[in-house]
């Protein structure tokens, strides 16, 4: 041991074996299925690749995917904003429950968590369509006056249409609901131990300055908690659009009305149109990549350790 | 209270928070559970004892579990080497581990299954050994069933096909627990270890990995309760074969698709009830141990 060096690390061959080892797990386990992805899609040629992105049923999949997204990441975000303040700024009894409440659904199978839908909105569930038909019934007056009007009508239509019909089983509130679920804890998850970190001394001293509480988030607390929030959107949204289970659950798979990204592909390669399966999957691949992309970018930003809390 | 609350905001977020947390999760989890007791003792009793709940059960449980162990341990190697030794591709290496989170369930299970099925780039050899094996020396029993399994169809649907998915699942839940730990080690005690004359497989076993089993048992509980609950990575790679490969989220999907609500609130519940103790148990037992390395 003539290198004082040596004592705290192994030997070069143990060294280069392990790593050897590491890399070979990696590549092979980890990302393989990359590549295997971009291969299976190319495998009948560029024509049938971008034929099958672009066949409408995909084209209204991806519209799905996108709307779930929308919808259901910005209400999680407010949501994570919001019980972060609460639970960071303020001690309070039930504190402690509330943080493991916020977590449970990392507890409960996406299978589940579309279940839980069934069990409300589903034709035997406690509020079944017609019921929902019946208590809907005066906005839904409401709603069609509105898209009578001659001004903003065309804004309300959709409303209204549904309002008529009202239903979350098998149709595209399902799907989001559904989402909105799953994604649940994503923001939340990150801004907590950021914001109890970073602690409420700023904020006090706004107070003191006699700002007030919506001046004090948008010029003290957002400025300090953007890039933990931006990583947060980042995993929900990644989650939003890749989310199956859950969706699959609810969708009820009516082609080119209620399938996301996932579900296309869960229905193509179910009818052995492989190629196309695949192809589609390239699109989800490559949000995965972007999403870990980011993901790095922002952890260099932020110094941002990454722990496992997902 | 004593201290007088001086950031405003505490009724708006306490209203927000708890009102979208009860509308979106506790509330739909309420009804679940109503809708599972409401089935009444006999039918928990009778679908409980079903053979193929029963199957089904042991199956999630026992594969989440050996993936798990096994993500724990491919999961300390991984680890280890990216913590504590450079080599060009080091940073790269480092945020692929996550991508098994990125990628959607749905899109890891078909590539999986193409992967590790019969005519797949590792399948293929797969099947070729288990052919082998097979011809060579006709092991019976569980094995030999397995060995079958494996000759005719790589990999893939079969209970080693589910292991391979949830691993792959669970993997990243290990290392990113470990990472923070490990890199937070100093090297003192591995010094003042080996003037002590511990030599390095010593200093390893007997100072190093005591400090990461906390880390390593959260690691082994996120990537066991997440494997329990997986459905997307796995329907695709199981062939989905009743009493066989058959996982309990397709057992609820099936009954869904069937209209038999209650067994599917029933098995719903059931799996929820089990995950949440089990969650319970890990979290006390790790208490205990963080305290005992205090």
């Amino acid at each position: 041991m003539s290198d004082p060096r040596e004592v705290t690390t192994e030997s070069r061959p143990v060294r280069i074996a392990l790593i050897t080892a590491a890399v070979a797990v990696l590549l092979l386990f980890l990302l393989l299925p990359l590549f295997a992805v971009f291969a299976e899609a190319l495998r009948r040629g560029w024509e049938v690749f971008m034929a099958s992105l672009t066949e409408e049923a995909a084209l209204s999949a991806i519209k799905l995917t996108l709307l779930a997204a929308a919808v259901s990441v910005p209400l999680n975000t407010l949501f994570g904003l919001s019980a972060a303040w609460l639970v960071t700024r303020f001690r309070f009894k039930g504190r402690a429950l509330l943080i493991s409440l916020i977590d449970l659904p990392f507890a409960v199978s996406p299978v589940i968590a579309g279940l839980v839908w069934v069990m409300i909105f589903g034709s035997k569930g406690w509020l079944p369509p017609a019921t929902l038909e019946h208590l809907l019934a005066p906005f839904a007056t409401v709603a069609s006056a509105a898209a009578e009007s001659e001004n903003f009508g065309g804004l309300f239509e959709g409303l209204a249409a549904w309002l008529k019909d009202p239903k979350f089983i098998f149709s595209t509130p399902g799907i989001i609901i559904a989402t909105v679920f799953i994604t649940f804890p994503f923001v939340a998850r990150e801004l907590i131990p950021l914001m109890e970190a970073q602690g409420a001394d700023q904020e006090e001293a706004a107070v003191t300055l006699g700002a007030g509480g919506w001046r004090i988030f948008w010029r003290v607390t957002l400025p300090n908690i953007k890039w933990g929030l931006l990583y947060g959107v980042l995993l929900c949204n990644a989650r939003a659009m890749g989310e199956f289970g859950a969706v699959s659950v609810v969708s009820g798979h009516i082609r080119g009305k209620t399938n996301t990204l996932p579900l296309h592909i869960e229905v193509l390669y179910n009818e052995y149109q492989f190629s196309a399966a695949f192809a589609c999957a390239t699109l989800l691949a490559l949000l995965a990549l972007v999403t870990l992309g980011l993901k790095s970018v922002l952890e260099r930003i932020s110094g941002h350790a990454a722990a496992g809390k997902h | 209270m004593s201290k007088r609350r001086v950031i405003p905001g505490f009724g708006l977020s306490l209203g927000f928070t708890v009102t979208w947390l009860s509308l979106i999760i506790l509330i739909p989890l309420a009804a679940l559970f109503l809708k599972a007791a409401g089935v009444g003792w006999d039918q928990w009793k009778t679908l409980l004892t079903d053979p193929r709940v029963l199957a089904a059960t042991r199956l999630t449980f026992g594969v989440s579990a050996a993936a798990a162990a096994v993500s724990m341990v491919l999961g300390l190697l991984v680890t280890w080497v990216l913590v504590r030794y450079s080599f060009p591709g080091r940073r790269l290496l480092d945020a692929m581990v996550d991508l098994p989170f990125a990628l959607p369930t749905a899109v890891a299970g078909i590539t999986l299954t193409a992967i590790y099925g019969k005519s797949g780039w590792i399948g293929s050899r797969i099947a070729a050994s288990a052919a082998w094996v097979r011809d060579t020396w006709q092991p019976g029993g569980w094995i030999g069933e397995q060995v079958k399994t494996w000759a005719e169809f790589g990999a893939a649907y079969s209970s080693f096909g589910i292991f391979i998915a949830l691993t792959f699942i669970g993997f990243p839940f290990v290392v990113r627990t470990l990472q923070p730990v490990m890199e937070d080690l100093g090297k003192e005690i591995e010094e003042a270890a080996a003037t002590l004359g511990a030599g390095r497989w010593t200093v390893f076993r007997r100072v190093v990995l005591p400090l990461f089993v906390p880390a390593l048992i959260t690691g082994f509980t996120l990537a066991f309760a997440r494997a329990i609950g997986e459905y997307g990575s796995v329907i695709f790679i199981s062939g989905n074969l009743p009493m066989k490969t058959e996982i309990l989220p397709l057992l609820i999907v099936s009954q869904l698709e069937q209209f038999n609500y209650g067994a599917a609130a029933v098995i719903a519940a059931m799996m929820l009830i089990i995950s949440f103790a089990l969650l319970l148990v890990i979290n006390l037992l790790q208490r205990r141990l963080d305290w005992q390395n205090r």
